[in-house]
């Protein structure tokens, strides 16, 4: 019976020290602060999956009336408005990148 | 032994506690060591449950009877893969099953996504504690398979109608599927708690979502083979309470499968997809709860029952805090993208979405009623089969349609000149097959002709869509057919293996509108030399066989087949008689031609003494196409499963900068 609580007593010791372990690897860390994603960078990361969306929904349409599940007129009517939507996804990406790199270079 | 396994899950408490408190701290605080430390308890909590559920297994391989929980499913004469199912046998077991598979879940889940969604784990490490917690705390204080006593000279058995070979996979698949839904839960919770509502969590559980809707609808097909086999009553599902609760959570599942499509795509119905994956997590919750708690047999088996209380206060607190955060977060869940048009990809996702949810909540009251009933007025009121079968034919029969509309609909919008062009083939192969259905007699049951017609109409859908991309893509590349094939596939995988997929839920319906609708029944006591004439084969009474298997005295009535003029050979059913259980199972005998699908089920229902057999025989035209279809249906799964290396690239690029900055700690 001793024998089972020994292994028991060395399962907890076991995962106590690998709870412990940040604390044990680092045990004076010039911060502690998890990194959050600022406004900007949430703001950057929406603009990013706005742009695939847009670009993706190009490549799809494309690809439906290539395949022939769309007609040339329900074609020309979505590709219009689905190649603006992919450009003013890319023109707010480019704007917020460029932000983002300006904000860094002042504060590097 | 039991001490190690006792403090094992006492172990796996303590860690779910800290996960769920120094991992809700660390979320809140914004503290980076305590965030990893917490998401290491959850990874030491799989190893701690683990250990757990070994010294359980050892317990019923070494047959140590001093644990109750052995004692009370095993014996000696149990073969060992028995022993080792008899792990799940029971409801300690079945728990310690849960808390395992959940902890390994868990561990992965957050490893896999510790980079590129780093500080949305920070905040899903402490939603998969409280839900550990619960589990774990079920294990430790009310229902241990721990418990010991003084060891009889052997064990009480385990249920017959568990030592079936369907049965020892059955129920891991199954709850590989109840269990794997917590994962997108715990992410679409940490989501919100964050407030980080894009899409990275959708992203992270993206496959995880896929693995548990395919594990639950495997576990599913398993546990109807099973019934089918074992329980010896000539049919394969039963709108049984414990069967719906396996399909409740898988119908809104595989809702949420495509109402996802639609927030990825246009960015949509976000509030939607998590009411949705919250409603498929608290529903595998109440699945667990049925089956458990002793409330299916009774409501008063479940006050009794010491787990239920405490089971139905835990969905109680997951529905109150799920709804709650989608309140909470409903302004940044608010999107501006609009459906364009009724007739469109994401329209028929909608409708097919209102239908499965519909089908799901209509189930899931019948499932309940009974207990309301008995609850409000004292008297348990059963629903009965005519009421599932015709929310099925309601509900069943439109999805089944948009399942082969929908494929053809382009994305935003399409003309209904458009709509016509596209499923112009598939309609003409549709009304053709109708048609020659009811020239053959098949007309004798309305919904199984539309049911046919429909699959027609979807299955040639699948074939059309298959060839115009092949065409389309040999067109623009000039590949060779195989080549543009497989690249088609290879480059869309989760859309062609959704179509396998339909695919099979087609032969499922052929399968089960075959083996219901058209089925034949003949029952007869029969002395020996005696015929009995069933859908056109002739069975003759042999004889009567005994012999000693390896737990239970085998009786078996031997019938001679004939169809026609052709000897088909022989065909077994009978009975087991297990001493050890003091119980006796039917075993039913099963000829399959793989040929035309079909199946001669035979039941011996009464052996009497002078050796005269009841016979109860079925002819089950197209049953066969059930299993097939759940082979068809896990490799569209694994298509769609299987990792898209552009697809990785293209979303490793999309998070490379939020993955570099998380790496960092924060300066201030």
């Amino acid at each position: 019976m001793n024998g089972w609580f020994v292994l028991a007593a060395a399962l907890a010791v076991g995962t106590v020290v690998v709870v412990a372990l940040p604390f044990l690897r680092d045990p004076a860390p010039a911060s502690d602060a998890l990194h959050e994603l600022d406004e900007a960078e949430r703001a950057l990361l929406e603009a990013q999956e706005e742009r695939d969306r847009a670009l993706a929904a190009l490549k799809e349409l494309e690809a439906d009336h290539r395949a022939g599940r769309l007609s040339d007129e329900d074609y020309r009517s979505v590709v219009g408005p689905l190649r603006r939507e992919a450009a003013q996804a890319l023109r707010t990406l480019d704007r917020l990148e460029a932000g983002t790199a300006t904000a860094e270079s002042k504060s590097g | 032994m039991a001490e190690l396994g006792r403090a094992a899950l006492l172990v796996t408490l303590g860690l779910s506690v800290y996960a769920l408190v120094a991992g809700g701290l660390a979320a809140w605080r914004g503290k980076r060591r305590l965030a990893h430390s917490a998401r290491n308890a959850l990874l030491a909590a799989f190893f701690s449950t683990l250990v757990a559920a070994l010294v359980l297994v050892a317990g019923f391989v070494r047959d140590d009877f001093s644990l109750a929980y052995v004692a009370g499913h095993s014996s000696e004469a149990l073969p060992l893969q028995y022993k080792v199912s008899a792990f799940w046998g029971g409801q300690e077991g079945s728990l310690l099953l849960w808390l395992l598979v959940l902890t390994g879940y868990a561990a992965l889940a957050v490893w896999f996504a510790r980079k590129r969604a780093r500080d949305l784990v920070v905040w899903v490490t402490p939603v998969f504690g409280g839900i550990a917690l619960g589990f774990t705390w079920l294990l430790v204080a009310v229902s241990s398979p721990f418990e010991t006593i003084a060891a009889p000279a052997d064990g009480n058995g385990l249920n017959p109608s568990l030592q079936n070979p369907y049965m020892v996979a059955h129920p891991v698949f199954l709850y590989l599927g109840y269990v794997g839904l917590a994962v997108p839960f715990a992410f679409a919770m940490g989501a919100l708690l964050s407030g980080r509502t894009d899409e990275r969590w959708i992203v992270a559980t993206r496959r995880w979502t896929l693995v548990a809707w395919t594990a639950l609808g495997i576990g599913q097909l398993l546990g109807a083979h099973w019934a089918y086999e074992e329980v010896g009553w000539g049919g394969y599902y039963a709108w049984d309470p414990v069967e719906n609760a396996a399909l409740i959570p898988w119908l809104a599942a595989t809702a949420f499968l495509h109402s996802v499509m639609i927030q990825e795509k246009r960015g949509m119905l976000r509030v939607w997809n998590v009411t949705l994956v919250s409603l498929a997590f608290c529903l595998s919750l109440f699945g667990t709860f049925l089956t458990r708690s002793g409330v299916v047999s009774s409501i008063h088996s479940f006050t009794q029952s010491a787990i239920g209380p405490w089971f139905l206060g835990f969905i109680v607190v997951a529905v109150v805090f799920a709804t709650a955060m989608i309140w909470l977060r409903l302004p940044q869940l608010r999107t501006t993208a609009k459906l364009e048009s009724l007739v469109s990809r994401e329209a028929a996702f909608l409708y097919n979405n209102l239908l499965l949810v519909a089908l799901c909540l209509t189930i899931l009251w019948g499932t309940a009623w009974p207990m309301v009933s008995e609850a409000v007025r004292g008297e348990s009121v059963v629903v009965g089969r005519p009421y599932y079968d015709f929310f099925l034919r309601i509900f069943g029969l439109p999805l089944l349609l948009l399942m082969g509309i929908g494929p053809l609909v382009a994305w935003r919008r399409a003309s209904l000149a458009g709509l016509a062009r596209a499923i112009a083939w598939p309609a003409g192969i549709a009304l053709a097959t109708g048609a020659l259905l009811v020239a053959l007699g098949a007309g004798s049951s309305i919904p199984g002709l539309i049911a046919y017609t429909f699959s027609a109409f979807v299955l040639s859908a699948i074939v059309v869509e298959f060839v115009r991309g092949t065409a389309a893509r040999r067109a623009l590349t000039g590949e060779s057919i195989p080549t543009a094939f497989g690249r088609l596939v290879g480059r869309n995988r989760r859309r062609y293996g959704g179509y396998v997929v339909h695919a099979a839920v087609v032969l499922l319906a052929i399968g089960v509108a075959g083996s219901s609708a058209y089925d034949s029944v003949a029952e007869g006591r029969l002395a020996r030399g005696e015929s009995l004439a069933v859908g056109g084969y002739t069975l003759t009474y042999r004889e009567l066989t005994e012999r000693d298997g390896p737990n239970a005295t085998e009786i078996r009535a031997v019938l001679d087949v004939r169809r026609g003029g052709d000897d088909l050979g022989t065909i077994a059913a009978g009975k087991n008689a297990y001493s050890v259980e003091q119980q006796v199972s039917n075993e039913v005998g099963i000829r399959s031609d793989l040929l035309t699908g079909e199946d001669l089920f035979v039941i011996a229902e009464q052996v009497r003494d002078d050796g005269a057999v009841v016979f109860r025989v079925f002819v089950k035209p197209l049953v066969n196409l059930i299993w097939l279809a759940g082979i068809v249906f896990v490799l569209g799964s694994l298509i769609a499963l299987w990792p898209d290396a552009r697809e990785e690239r293209r979303l490793a690029t999309r998070y490379a900068r939020a993955d570099e900055r998380s790496e960092t700690p924060a300066t201030t």
